[in-house]
C-alpha cells in the first residue's frame, strides 16, 4: 500500500468531487439520458435511482443480469456433426464454484429425460445380496456434501499438437467445480455385502450410450459418492439427473451419469470407453490404460486469452489450480515466460481434489510479457511445461494434457494463446 | 468472553477423554438400514448386458459375415462408410501402425478385444436407436467388422464360443497402470 499522505489526499479529493458533483450534477441531469456521462468528471443521479425497480420472483428461478449474457457455455467452432462437449467460461468466473448452468457438458448419446420416480439403481455381481434402490431409498441414506473439481480427461487435448484455442474457455473449459451432495458409495455397497473376490466394479449409465467404465473397488470403497445434488439443488439433467457416480479426482467420464447399475467383478471389463477411448497412446505405439487420476494443473484465467490490458499499471493475476492426487500445495506465477517465478497466494480453504483460486498482484510496465502459472500438489508432482510433457509422452496421448499455459501479452495489451 | 473460553476448554477436554462424540444417535452404522429391495439376477436380466474381455455374458445366438454385411449397410454405413472407412462417425477398419505422427485408432488397429465390439455395438449402436438390434444381428455385424478388418475370413460365424477366441492385432498394445 502507498503511504498515508497519498491516501488521505485521495480521500480529500473524492470528498470535494462528490460535493461539487451533487451541486452541478442536478443542473445538468436533464441532459443525461442514461447513466453517467463518461466525458464528465461530475457524477449525476442515475435514472434507476429515481424510480422503483422490477418486482419479486421475476422470474421465479433467478437468472444472471442481462449484462452477463455472454457468460455461457460454448461448443467448438465450427460445430462438428457429433459435438463432444460444451465448455465452461473459466475466464468469466470468480472463486472456485462453477454455477450449475455453466458446468461443462460431456455425454456420449445425448441427455436423457428421466423421471426420478422411475429411476432405479441396481447393485449386483459379486455381492451377497443383489439390491435395487429407488431415489426415495437413496436420499434416505446418510449424506455428505463435498467440493470437488470435475475435468474431462480430453480437456486441452487439441493443444498437444498445436495452439488451437483462443480463450481459457476454448482451451481448458472441460473443467468445473461444484459442491456435490450424495451418499458415500461404501455405505450403500455395505447393504449388499461386498464379496472379497470383488476387485473391480462396472458402472453403467441409463443413457443411450449405456456408458460403462470399470473402476477399482479400492476407489469405490474410498471416497466415491452417489451424487444427487450439485451446488444446493438437485443435479441438472446434463449432469446425470437424478443420480450419478462421482469419483473425486478421476477423469470425468468415469463419474458415470444417469447411473442405473453397478456390477462387482474380479477384473476390468475392457469396455470401449477404457480401450479405444480414454487410453493414452505413446510414441512407440503402446497405450497407457487406466490412467485414472487427473494430474496437477493450473491456468491463469484473469487476465487471459482474448482479453486486453487497457493501460499500464496494477492488475491482479488470478487463476485456478487443481490435482486429482489431492490438495494443491503451491502455485507459482511467472510474467517473463518462465525465467523467474513467484509464489501466488492460495485462497483458503485449500481442499482435497477441489479447484483452488490463486492470486498474484502485478504491475504491468507496458512491455510484452508472458504470463504462466505452475502448480505443485501435495504428492510432490509439479505441473510440466508443454515441452517436458511432449518429451515424456508425445503428442498422441490426447488425454491428460496438464501442461503449463502461457499467455502472451503484446505491447498494445492484447493477450493471445502462447502455446 | 472468559466464560466462552472456559466452556471451549471444557468441551476440548471432554472430547479428548471421549466423553462426547460428534452426535448421539440410535443409528448403528454397522447394521443394515433396511433401505432398498432384494432383486434376483433373473429380474435384472434386461439390464445385465455387459460382456467382459473373456466373453462372459455373451448371449445365445450367432451371426455370419454375410448376414452382417446386410445389417452394416442398413444400420452403420451411413455414418461409418460403406466399407467402414469412416464418415461423420469413426473409421472402423485399416489404420496401420500406431507409432506414427497421426495414427488412426480403429477397431482393426487399436481395439484389444473382439468381445468389446459386441458389448459396445449392443449397448450403444446404432446411434439413432441404441439397443434395437437382436443378438443375432449384433453377432453378425461384429463378424462383418472383423472381416472388413481382415481379422477373420469371409465364411466365419460369430457366437458365444467363437468370438472370445478372436485375437485382435493390438491385444498386447496396452500398458495398464493405476495411480
Amino acid at each position: 500500500m502507498s503511504n498515508k499522505k497519498d491516501v488521505s489526499e485521495r480521500r480529500n479529493f473524492l470528498k470535494k468531487s462528490i460535493a461539487a458533483g451533487s451541486a452541478i450534477g442536478a443542473a445538468v441531469s436533464s441532459k443525461v439520458a442514461f447513466g453517467q456521462n463518461a466525458e464528465s468528471n461530475f457524477l449525476v443521479v442515475d435514472p434507476w435511482t429515481k424510480t422503483q425497480g422490477s418486482g419479486f420472483i421475476n422470474p421465479p428461478y433467478g437468472l444472471p443480469s442481462k449484462y452477463e449474457k455472454n457468460v455461457v457455455r460454448i461448443l467448438p467452432n465450427p460445430i462438428p456433426t457429433f459435438p463432444t462437449g460444451s465448455r465452461t467460461p473459466l475466464q468469466s468466473l470468480h472463486g472456485i464454484i462453477t454455477p450449475n448452468g455453466l458446468v461443462f457438458e460431456r455425454h456420449h448419446a445425448g441427455v436423457p429425460d428421466i423421471n426420478p420416480d422411475q429411476h432405479r439403481l441396481v447393485i449386483h455381481g459379486m455381492v451377497d445380496r443383489p439390491m435395487v434402490f429407488t431415489m426415495d431409498d437413496i436420499v434416505r441414506f446418510p449424506s455428505e456434501s463435498r467440493i470437488y473439481f470435475l475435468e474431462c480427461s480430453g480437456n486441452s487435448a487439441a493443444e498437444l499438437k498445436k495452439a488451437t484455442g483462443k480463450t481459457a474457455q476454448e482451451i481448458h473449459g472441460l473443467l468445473s467445480c461444484c459442491e456435490w451432495t450424495g451418499v458415500r458409495l461404501s455405505t450403500i455397497l455395505q447393504e449388499c455385502g461386498v464379496q472379497s473376490s470383488a476387485k473391480w466394479a462396472l458402472a453403467e449409465g441409463a443413457d443411450g450410450a449405456a456408458m460403462t467404465r470399470s473402476i477399482p473397488m479400492s476407489k469405490m470403497m474410498d471416497d466415491a459418492l452417489l451424487v444427487y445434488a450439485q451446488n444446493g439443488e438437485m443435479l441438472r439433467a446434463e449432469q446425470g439427473y437424478p443420480l450419478r457416480l462421482f469419483l473425486p479426482g478421476f477423469e470425468g467420464n468415469m463419474s458415470i451419469k444417469w447411473l442405473r447399475r453397478i456390477k462387482l467383478g474380479d477384473a476390468p471389463w475392457q469396455t470401449r470407453e477404457e480401450t479405444s477411448a480414454y487410453t493414452d497412446l505413446l510414441p512407440d505405439g503402446k497405450a497407457q490404460q487406466f490412467t485414472f487420476a487427473m494430474d496437477v494443473k493450473s491456468v491463469i484465467t484473469q487476465p487471459s486469452g482474448m482479453m486486453k490490458l487497457k493501460s499500464k499499471g496494477f492488475y491482479e493475476i488470478s487463476g485456478i489450480a487443481w490435482s486429482g492426487n489431492g490438495k494443491i500445495k503451491s502455485v507459482e506465477v511467472s510474467s517473463d515466460g518462465g525465467k523467474s517465478w513467484s509464489e501466488a497466494l492460495l485462497q483458503e480453504p485449500v481442499m482435497d481434489k477441489s479447484l483452488v483460486r490463486f492470486r498474484f498482484p502485478w504491475v504491468w510496465d507496458g512491455a510484452p510479457a508472458i504470463l504462466m502459472s505452475r502448480a505443485v500438489d501435495a504428492s510432490g508432482d509439479t505441473q510440466p511445461t508443454m515441452e517436458a510433457l511432449l518429451k515424456a509422452k508425445g503428442a498422441n496421448i490426447f488425454y491428460h494434457n496438464n501442461a503449463i499455459q502461457p499467455w502472451l501479452i503484446a505491447a498494445n495489451g492484447e493477450i493471445t494463446n502462447g502455446r | 468472553m472468559v466464560d466462552k473460553l472456559i466452556w471451549n476448554k471444557a468441551l476440548f477436554i471432554a472430547a479428548s477423554l471421549g466423553l462426547i462424540t460428534a452426535c448421539s444417535s440410535n443409528y448403528d452404522m454397522k447394521k443394515s438400514t433396511g433401505l432398498g429391495k432384494s432383486i434376483s439376477e433373473q429380474q435384472l436380466q434386461a439390464w445385465n448386458i455387459d460382456i467382459n474381455a473373456k466373453g462372459v455374458g455373451l448371449p445365445a445366438g450367432s451371426g455370419s459375415v454375410a448376414a452382417g454385411e446386410l445389417v452394416f449397410q442398413q444400420q452403420c454405413a451411413s455414418c461409418h462408410g460403406a466399407q467402414g472407412q469412416g464418415g461423420v462417425a469413426n473409421r472402423l477398419v485399416g489404420g496401420g501402425g500406431l507409432n506414427t505422427a497421426n495414427p488412426a485408432k480403429t477397431v482393426a488397429s487399436y481395439w484389444p478385444y473382439a468381445t468389446t465390439i459386441f458389448d459396445y455395438t449392443r449397448r450403444a449402436m446404432p446411434h439413432n436407436a441404441p439397443q434395437s438390434l437382436s443378438n443375432d444381428q449384433v453377432y453378425a455385424v461384429t463378424a462383418y467388422i472383423l472381416f472388413l478388418s481382415k481379422i477373420i475370413p469371409s465364411d466365419s460365424v460369430m457366437n458365444a464360443q467363437t468370438l472370445p477366441l478372436v485375437k485382435m492385432p493390438n491385444q498386447g498394445g496396452f500398458i495398464p497402470i493405476e495411480r
